[in-house]
């Protein structure tokens, strides 16, 4: 029930608007929870589009997550450290 | 699909952590399609044999919605109204029946993706009367205030079995049922109620708590920062699908619900009644609401009780404290084709993912 795909604004018609979600599947989509404009993503649920989802950071969450993971490993070497052990 | 993350290293990687900081605890997650990612992918496998157990919480809207509203949808399909409703509640048995059955026996029921199609509907066939049946959490339920604001036609009305997950959740704690070391919260509810309303369950009954997303990669990150936070003793909220979900959620969409619906107190399937997690039609909309339409029809149902179908061990399923597989009808006298409980029907339900995932 709660699952909730990506796909790309193609057009706007008032509160509505096509979303392309690849594969070549496009459907009507009502927008009318957000301020969105053609060419933004949004996250689609049972006809809606809940929430926008930042290309940006949707295209580097690997490398944010690979990142933060570093991050974490150092932070636990540097507790080791001043363990001592 | 853009924006599929398939990384296999970095999930390995991730595992691999969670593994080696030698953290055993039980987690929960309180959405069907974490469950099916988590399962689907053997996650649930990978991470058991680290030590750390996922159990599942009331995550399924289908599953939790109790046998008095099928009941009652099922009375407004036998007095000829035309029901619309989402696919996976169209076999949910109710008593002795489902809205299949019913269909099958020439009912008027119809499967709708959206509101949208149900309210297009309504409009084409203005002779007909229309209920659609409102089920799902936050996620969903702003589509069903959005219908209602959309000035429906008149032969339209809403049942709604909408419900909201957070005091759900303190509910599930103070029954004390269950161990919780963290919560794996569900990222598309979030999308809309944003990081505020789960605070408490960290600041009041310190339970670490991750937003997470669907992705393989995005669960085993959401469980890794888990594991940090009971490593360093913090119990603090933490979003790990940050690219959806922001800490205000959608503020639009929450006007529109606290426009067009009222909290109740609700019981879910599994649960006794959980304070100000239903979500009622308001009276400004009494027009739409099926249960004040068609008061006549309902009415001698609110007086009676509904059992649980004999055997059904969905409700502790719900409550996190027994597996699908521990029930003595799974994939026996309980299939996809022939559910007994509702966590066999919904493909977020517990049963139907054990069932489906199993035999590939
Ligand atoms: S296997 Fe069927 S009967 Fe058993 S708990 Fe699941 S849905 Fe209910």
């Amino acid at each position: 029930m709660c699952l909730a795909v990506p796909g790309k604004i193609i057009s706007l018609d008032g509160d509505n608007g096509k979303v392309d979600f690849g594969s070549g599947v496009v459907r009507e989509v009502n927008l009318a929870m957000l301020e969105v404009s053609v060419g933004e993503y949004v996250i689609v649920h049972a006809g809606f589009a809940i929430q926008k989802l930042d290309e940006k950071e949707a295209e580097e969450t690997l490398k944010t997550m690979r990142e933060f993971l570093d991050a974490a490993k150092r932070s636990v070497n540097e507790q080791s450290e001043q363990k001592g052990d | 699909m853009k924006f599929e993350l398939r990384d296999k290293e970095l999930a390995a990687d991730i595992l691999e952590r969670i593994g080696s900081s030698g953290i055993k605890a039980q987690f929960m997650h309180v959405c069907g399609t974490h469950q099916d990612t988590l399962v689907r992918n053997g996650l649930d496998t990978m991470l058991a044999q680290t030590g750390i157990r996922i159990i599942q919480g009331p995550g399924c809207p289908v599953c939790v919605t109790t046998p008095k509203e099928i009941e009652e949808t099922l009375k407004l399909a036998e007095s000829g109204i035309t029901i619309t409703v989402f696919g996976d509640m169209l076999t949910v048995p109710g008593d002795k029946r489902s809205l299949a059955d019913v269909k099958a026996g020439g009912g008027d029921v119809r499967v709708v993706y959206s509101i949208t199609d149900a309210l297009k509907m309504a409009r084409q066939e203005p002779d007909k009367e229309f209920v659609f049946m409102g089920i799902g959490f936050e996620t969903t339920t702003p589509s069903t205030s959005l219908a209602l604001l959309s000035r429906p036609p008149e032969n339209f009305s809403i049942i709604s079995c909408h419900r909201t997950v957070p005091k759900a959740l303190k509910a599930l704690v103070n029954m004390g049922e269950v161990k919780i070391d963290g919560l794996i919260e569900p990222g598309h509810v979030s999308t809309i109620i944003g990081e505020e309303p789960y605070r408490f369950l960290s600041e009041e009954y310190k339970i670490p708590q991750v937003i997470a997303g669907f992705e393989p990669v995005d669960l085993l990150m959401g469980i890794y920062m888990l594991t940090r936070q009971l490593a360093e003793g913090r119990a603090e909220l933490e979003n790990e699908y940050s690219r959806v979900v922001k800490p205000e959620g959608n503020p639009k969409a929450r006007e529109a619900m606290a426009k067009t619906l009222v909290e109740t107190d609700v019981k879910w399937r599994g649960f006794p009644v959980i304070p100000e997690t239903g979500l009622e039609i308001s009276d400004k909309f009494d027009a739409h609401n099926a249960r004040k339409k068609h008061e006549d029809l309902l009415a001698p149902i609110w007086d009676m009780e509904f059992p649980e179908p004999e055997g059904c061990k969905c409700g502790e399923i719900l409550r996190g404290i027994t597996e699908p597989q521990d029930c003595p009808l799974f994939g026996k006298a309980c299939k996809p084709g022939s559910p007994v409980g509702p966590c066999m029907v919904s493909f977020e339900g517990g049963c139907a993912i054990a069932y489906k995932y199993q035999r590939k």
